[in-house]
């Protein structure tokens, strides 16, 4: 193993025991995170989904489990089974698209978690739908879900691309509300402009801690914080010692 | 939780491990591992896809049995799939006339749809400062403009001096190079702890058990 490898095997190993310690450290204590107002738009655009019996649309983007990508799909399939959990006793349950044959199946079992909880309807398998398998064909697919299925509020967290902006654009004409957030900087940047509430950087990932915090969420947004301080002081100290010649 | 769901866990934590282990440490018995397992993944996704086919047939085709609005865009959708996959099938992918209907059909209506984003991103643009009236907007707006008549040549006057030789290279290259590597490396860090969530086995994006607890 050279040294980059053994750096990368050390850093995933000490973030790996930080969050296992907080996690732990922390299992009792209530959770405190920066006011970040998507999340506070979401919880009431929830709210507001249940009382009148519309439906939240969830769309996890085109990225698959095979792919880099992997991590942001990830996060947006945390984010369905908690907002499928949270929306369980609405008359209309969630609706989920993709655009990866794995991720559809994946978000079967996301919204089929919620099923025990349902009072009022049972697990709809068309619930979870992949819509295309190229970017814009997943798109173009997703667009007649955000129109015609009466659909309150949108969240698009996965792996998008500048194909983005058709979503948003639809929700905007629709007057739902649109909470999104993408890994990819050209779909970050397109959201800014185009999203209601837009997620930027590593906000993504924290989405599920602030629907519904669970001890290692918390834990994780703790290793985040620890590691970003690690990376500023690791890149004022190669400053420090290039300017010095060292390096 | 579950006999079924701890099983799961138990097998989605130890194939993490040692497709990140192997990755790191070069044990050939582990890399060879690692590799196996990445191979089975593969041909896992690719039955993944064909479930996700079924899924897509199923929803359209119950859209035409319910007559849902747009239920005849669902028959053109069906027809096309069949066709495509059976000719697919028959003539195999590299045939000249597989290329012709992705060239002739996929290929100008994924073309057409990214003209379209012209025209959004314009709206989007002017709708940004009634969404968002403060000075990040403007700023926004204002680098997008400079980088843009600093990148294309204007009519009569070609290329805009200072503009495109210093000010956009220096906020395409610095400034906005430092911003994008600033995120990234917020992406980079949030993967990491996504991934080891999954290795812990706090988040089981495979499992269909409800939640535990939580606040």
């Amino acid at each position: 193993m050279n040294w980059i490898g053994l750096a990368g095997f050390g850093l995933v190993v000490l973030s790996a025991i930080l969050m296992a310690g907080l996690a732990f450290l922390r299992r009792k204590s209530t959770p405190v995170f920066r006011e970040i107002p998507a999340f506070a738009r979401l919880r009431k655009a929830i709210g507001l989904a249940v009382e009148e019996g519309s439906r939240l649309h969830i769309s996890l983007g085109r990225g698959g489990l095979t792919t880099p990508q992997s991590a942001a799909e990830l996060a947006g399939l945390e984010m369905l089974r908690r907002l499928s959990e949270l929306t369980a006793a609405s008359d209309r349950p969630p609706v989920a698209t993709s655009g990866d044959g794995a991720i559809t199946i994946l978000s079967q079992n996301a919204l089929l978690a919620s099923e025990p909880a349902a009072l009022s309807t049972g697990y709809d398998p068309t619930a979870a739908r992949l819509t295309g398998l190229t970017p814009f064909s997943y798109a173009a697919g997703a667009l007649p879900v955000m129109q015609d299925e009466n659909v309150s509020a949108n969240v698009l967290m996965g792996n998008f691309g500048v194909e983005v902006a058709l979503l948003t654009d639809t929700a905007e004409r629709g007057n739902t509300s649109t909470l999104a957030g993408s890994d990819n900087l050209s779909a970050q940047a397109i959201l800014y402009a185009s999203a209601q509430d837009p997620l930027i950087g590593e906000e993504l990932y924290a989405a599920g801690a602030y629907i519904k915090a669970r001890p290692f969420h918390t834990a994780s947004l703790t290793v985040q914080d620890i590691l970003r301080w690690l990376i500023v002081i690791a890149i004022l100290v190669g400053a420090l010692l290039k300017l010095a010649g060292v390096l | 939780m579950k006999l079924k769901g701890l099983l799961s866990t138990a097998v989605a934590i130890a194939t993490g491990l040692i497709v990140l282990v192997g990755y790191f440490v070069e044990i050939p018995i582990l890399v060879n591992l690692r590799i196996t397992i990445l191979n089975w993944v593969i041909l896992l996704a690719a039955v993944a896809l064909f479930v996700g086919l079924f899924n897509l047939l199923a929803v359209h085709a119950d859209k035409i049995r319910n007559k849902q609005k747009g239920g005849i865009y669902s028959l053109v959708l069906i027809f096309s799939l069949l066709t495509t996959l059976i000719l697919g099938l028959w003539l195999r992918p590299d045939h000249a006339l597989m290329a012709l209907i992705f060239n002739a059909i996929q290929l100008p209506v994924e073309t057409s749809l990214m003209a379209m984003l012209v025209v959004t991103l314009t709206y989007a643009s002017i709708r940004l400062l009634r969404r968002r009236n403060n000075l990040i907007s403007i700023i926004f707006l204002v680098t997008a403009l400079l980088i843009l008549l600093g990148t294309a040549p204007l009519p009569f006057v070609g290329y805009v001096p200072i503009l495109s030789d210093l000010i956009r290279p220096f906020i395409a290259q610095v400034l906005a190079a430092a911003g994008a590597r600033g995120i990234l490396i917020g992406v980079a860090l949030g993967s990491l702890t996504t991934g080891l969530r999954v290795l812990f086995g706090a988040d089981r994006p495979y499992s269909s058990d409800p939640s535990r607890g939580g606040k």
